[in-house]
């Protein structure tokens, strides 16, 4: 196992190497550039190459790239152009209610998708099937930022039974140790403080869920048919196990293994998804904050955003291939 | 004349036919799936859909009452306290914001949206396709050198398949700043990798095919085994992938709009654009963002419904 | 009263927009306690079908009907409700199956999927259950059970899987056993590896067997009683000695003349079957095998052909029989008895029925009830 998680880490280095090529690349071709960000559109074009000799940018492009690279591992990200702080600290304040969305929108999207696909599997061709598959059909036909809109006219602005933006009513007061709510109020045992936030947490969680709950309801339902039709079913079910056992333990077991790889892809995408959510719920997260940068072109956040989110998506797809080979045998001797 | 190599051809297209179909009646599988997608209602609703869409989209801009961009009643917007004029025997379906009939560019909207989701969906296929193509090929004809330049591709393709799609679109539309190009550009890319993934895994697979074997065995050129065989076979998959892109890119493409990134001139609606802009106005003209969004849905669903039917009824597990 | 007895059984599939068929037709057989009984036919006779069908182990699927009777120790299977078919499932009625790499789970080590069986019909657990696997291993031949237990299908040779699946057939004992081409996925060594295991296993327990192949090969080595399927029914029955020394259906002398035979002339050739399975008559319509029958005669068209019972428990289900080696032809005789030890059965006349005069001849008609939905 040991060697297996060295061996998938070492295969990440040509990933990570091509990814910062592109980063750089990117940076090099993005308009403008420090001069106009200090100069504006005046300037001669001496103080122009001045600044530019300042930032190192007439140096050959492999120092300049050596250079970003060691800046990228010292994780020096830069300064935002719109707050004037480290991106990176911007990035370490906001992160938490980012992760507490995702997982949110994970824990909905995987708690009710497997079971909805499976029992639409069972119950093929009827009402419960068409009405799976039709919702999970809409679910990824329906813009995300859209239901975010809807969701929170109906639930929170009409029948007020969620709060419609924030991660927590403020005038709780609520200790703050890692930024962490739903965490820091467990911890703190502040009850009230921990249940507001995991309140808040349910409409973007909701809207956030809409496109991986339907893939994986998909998928889900498309692995349960295909492994009735195997022939080691036929093997359990002439062996007369019990109906349960038959599903428990030889079907849903080799169903989950798309599903799994699917859960894994879909993390890089919920990420992303997390900019129109909580944008939409006024969430204070990574995803609203790099929205405003977009709107401002601010290149570094919108860069250490890419970087983060290639991060996580190298990592949870590592994890992924780890709890793969535990599930399927066939994976681990190889 | 009959030549050799002509009898050699025959010979081989007689082989290829035997290994691709398990249907004796010679039923080509086109036909069949053809067959199969009038049968399934789903394919029905989708054609129905797609066929409204573009007649609206090819002919409706001809015949609506008023230009997109006319500020027709803006005496009667009173934006500060949010009031647009609604449906009405004028304007079936009100105006907008800033005065504009909205059904008049609902209607032009829709080509605008059908432009972009074919002009991305082409870029993402051209560019995809054609790495997708390389790979293929190196990888099921080359050798040593064919295995490498593989690799090198796929490793690219790979990197972009692992970026989120719209994170990738937002870094692209941050180079080209925004516009109606860059948001075509932005959500083809999107789609290269996977088209290029398609593409390659189709041809490998079938260049491991028996029929290949055979028309190699019999001593055909590899690069016309590609051309008569592989390209052909591994056709039908990528025009499945790439009706369901359409409905991915019009998806997509909105959602940049939300994000400002989108078409800014507004004498070109587009229903993203249209509800992007609609979100200030939910709470006085929630139609203004109902229209569009009721539209990119349906005509989303309406591809998604005919790609999905198109690529069961081609399936050949499911073929019996 | 035979262990097993199949009454007309009957499969149709009926899909919407599409032509019903009958993937089984009125196929009757019977199988006695500890007996081996082939049945025998080229792939889409129904044989498999058959099987599952007596399992109760076809896709549920609309459409699909199941008629007849197939009667096991007194009840009718078909007719048994879910739960009291899964007690008979892997207890009394075992199945082996053709693919032994996708028949088994492939997550899933050897050893649980052994001792599920045992932990479901004979209430073993833990310790006990682990041991009576590796026991069960053991007497299928799977050397050193214990480490075997642990590890996955993927992990075993073609032929160990084989001897696995069959050690989870045999955990509780069945007194029938159900070998869907067991062999068929096999390397040609190994084949009669697993058929002289299959064969020491039903004679140590009195097991009775049913063997479904198309390897005439197979069924020439272990039964004693065979059945020839064809388009879907039984076309011909006889002890294994009879069938192969003098086969009557034309089916028969096909398949048999199919095979390559060792002390053949050089010169000579095989005689295969012209044409295909596909190419079948309706039933109802006539003899299915007639497109293809190099024995055909007018007649063939137009009825389906009576079982004919002859002497020894034998039958067949033909017009113009192949004539017994050795004799002059029936018809030359004016339809006496070919062969004599048959006269005093009450069937004589059937065994050498006159191809023109049928009616005569006293066909005894297969026991047949018209499935009505």
């Amino acid at each position: 196992m040991f060697r297996f998680i060295v061996r998938r880490l070492l295969q990440l280095i040509p990933t990570l190497i091509g990814l910062s090529l592109l980063l750089f690349i990117w940076l090099r071709r993005l308009p403008g550039g420090p001069e106009t960000a200090i100069l504006g559109e005046r300037g001669t074009p001496e103080m122009r190459a001045a600044i530019r000799r300042n930032f190192g940018l007439d140096e050959p492009i492999l120092i300049q790239y050596g250079r970003f690279v060691r800046r990228l591992i010292k994780l020096d990200l830069g300064t935002s152009t719109s707050t004037k702080r480290p991106v990176v600290t911007e990035f370490i304040e906001r992160f938490p209610g980012t992760v507490e969305l995702t997982v949110m929108a994970m824990v909905i999207a995987i708690g009710i998708g497997i079971p909805l696909g499976y029992l639409a599997a069972r119950r093929r061709g009827r009402m419960l099937d068409h009405l799976s598959v039709g919702g999970s059909l809409i679910g990824i036909c329906i813009p995300v930022f859209f239901l975010a809109y809807v969701l929170k006219a109906i639930f929170s602005e009409n029948l007020g039974w969620f709060p419609s933006s924030g991660r927590q009513d403020p005038t709780l007061g609520a200790t703050r140790i890692t930024n962490f709510f739903v965490f820091d109020g467990l911890m703190t045992r502040e009850w009230d403080a921990a249940a507001d936030a995991l309140w808040h947490l349910v409409l973007p969680g909701l809207a956030l869920a809409s496109i991986p709950l339907a893939i994986i309801v998909r998928i889900t339902r498309a692995s349960v048919l295909e492994v009735l039709n195997e022939d080691f079913v036929r093997t359990a079910e002439a062996k007369g196990l019990t109906e349960n056992t038959v599903r428990r333990r030889h079907v849903l077991r080799n169903a989950m293994l798309p599903v799994v790889t699917s859960i894994g892809l879909l993390t890089g995408s919920l990420l992303s998804g997390a900019v129109l959510t909580e944008t939409v719920f006024a969430f204070s997260g990574i995803g609203a904050f790099v929205a405003e940068a977009i709107g401002q072109r601010d290149y570094p956040v919108l860069m250490g955003f890419i970087l983060i989110i290639a991060v996580v998506y190298v990592l949870v797809n590592l994890l992924v291939d780890l709890s793969y080979s535990v599930i399927d045998p066939r994976v681990r001797v190889r | 004349m009959t030549t050799i190599s002509g009898k050699k051809r025959e010979k081989i297209d007689r082989l290829a036919e035997l290994a691709g179909r398990d249907d004796e009646r010679g039923v080509s599988l086109w036909q069949e799936a053809f067959r199969r997608l009038r049968r399934n209602p789903a394919a029905i609703v989708g054609a129905v859909i797609l066929g409204l869409f573009l007649l609206v989209a090819i002919v409706g801009p001809f015949l609506v009452p008023h230009p997109a961009d006319a500020q027709l009643w803006k005496g009667e917007i009173r934006d500060n306290i949010g009031y647009f004029p609604g449906p009405r025997a004028e304007n079936w379906f009100g105006v907008d914001h800033i005065g504009r009939d909205e059904f008049s560019r609902m209607i032009i909207g829709a080509r605008q949206t059908l432009l972009v989701g074919i002009v991305s969906t082409l870029i993402g296929l051209a560019v995809g396709s054609l790495l997708g193509g390389v790979a293929g090929a190196a990888a099921g004809l080359g050798g040593k050198w064919g295995r490498a330049l593989d690799n090198v591709i796929m490793r690219f393709v790979d990197m972009l398949l692992a970026m989120p799609s719209l994170l990738l679109a937002i870094s692209i539309a941050a180079l080209l700043g925004s516009g109606l190009t860059t948001v075509m550009i932005a959500v083809g890319v999107v789609s290269v990798p996977v088209f290029a993934r398609l593409l390659r895994g189709s041809m490998i697979s079938q260049a491991n095919s028996d029929y290949v074997l055979a028309a190699t065995s019999l001593g055909v050129k590899k690069p016309k085994i590609a051309l008569t065989h592989v390209v052909p076979n591994s056709l039908a998959p990528v025009i499945v992938q790439a009706t369901l892109t359409l409905a991915t890119a019009i998806i997509e493409a909105a959602a940049l709009s939300f994000l400002g990134l989108g078409n800014n001139d507004a004498s070109i609606p587009e229903w993203g654009v249209m509800l992007a802009d609609a979100q200030r106005y939910l709470d006085a003209a929630p139609r203004l963002a109902v229209l569009p969004a009721l539209a990119i849905i349906v005509t989303a669903l309406g591809f998604t419904l005919l790609g999905e039917a198109m690529r069961e009824a081609l399936d050949p597990k499911l073929r019996k | 009263m035979a262990l097993l007895q199949v009454d007309d059984l009957s499969v149709t599939f009926a899909r919407r927009g599409q032509r019903t068929v009958h993937a089984v037709d009125g196929v009757s057989f019977s199988v006695d306690a500890g007996e081996v009984v082939g049945l025998v036919g080229e792939s889409g006779c129904g044989k498999s079908v058959t099987s599952l069908a007596i399992m109760g182990l076809l896709p549920k699927q609309p459409g699909l009907r199941v008629g007849g009777k197939a009667v096991f120790d007194g009840t009718d299977l078909l007719q048994l409700d879910d739960r009291s078919r899964r007690d008979i499932r892997g207890r009394d009625v075992a199945m082996i199956f053709q693919d032994p790499l996708s028949s088994l789970n492939p997550v899933i080590p050897i050893g649980l999927q052994v001792t599920e069986v045992l932990t479901r019909h004979r209430g073993m657990r833990g310790e006990a259950a682990k041991k009576e696997a590796a026991d069960l291993l053991d007497r299928v031949g799977i050397p050193d059970p214990r480490r075997r237990l642990k590890e996955y299908p993927h992990q075993l040779s073609g032929g160990m899987r084989q001897r696995a699946l069959i050690a989870m057939s045999v955990a509780c004992q069945p007194r029938l056993l159900i070998a869907d081409e067991p062999t068929t996925a096999l390397d040609v060594t190994i084949q009669a590896q697993i058929l002289e295991l299959l064969k020491d296993l039903v004679r140590d327990s009195g097991t009775a067997l049913v063997m479904i192949t198309h390897d005439l090969g197979v069924v020439a080595g272990m039964c004693d009683t065979i059945n020839v399927l064809y388009g879907g029914r039984v076309v011909e029955t006889a002890r294994r000695r009879p069938l192969f020394r003098e086969p009557r259906h034309p089916y028969t002398v096909g398949l048999l003349g199919s095979v390559p035979c060792l002390d053949a002339g050089p010169g000579e050739r095989l005689k295969p079957i012209p044409g295909s399975v596909r190419d079948l008559l309706a039933w109802p319509d006539g003899c299915a095998f007639a497109p293809r029958c190099a024995r055909r005669i007018d007649e063939c068209v137009g009825e389906p052909p009576e079982l004919v019972l002859a002497h020894d428990g034998r039958s067949y289900r033909c017009l113009n029989p192949a004539p017994v080696p050795g004799t002059v032809p029936p018809w030359a005789t004016g339809g006496r008895a070919a062969t004599d030890p048959a006269t005093d059965a009450p069937t004589a006349g059937a065994a050498a029925p006159a191809a023109a005069d049928d009616a005569t001849a006293g066909p005894v008609p297969a026991p047949r009830e018209k499935e009505k939905p």
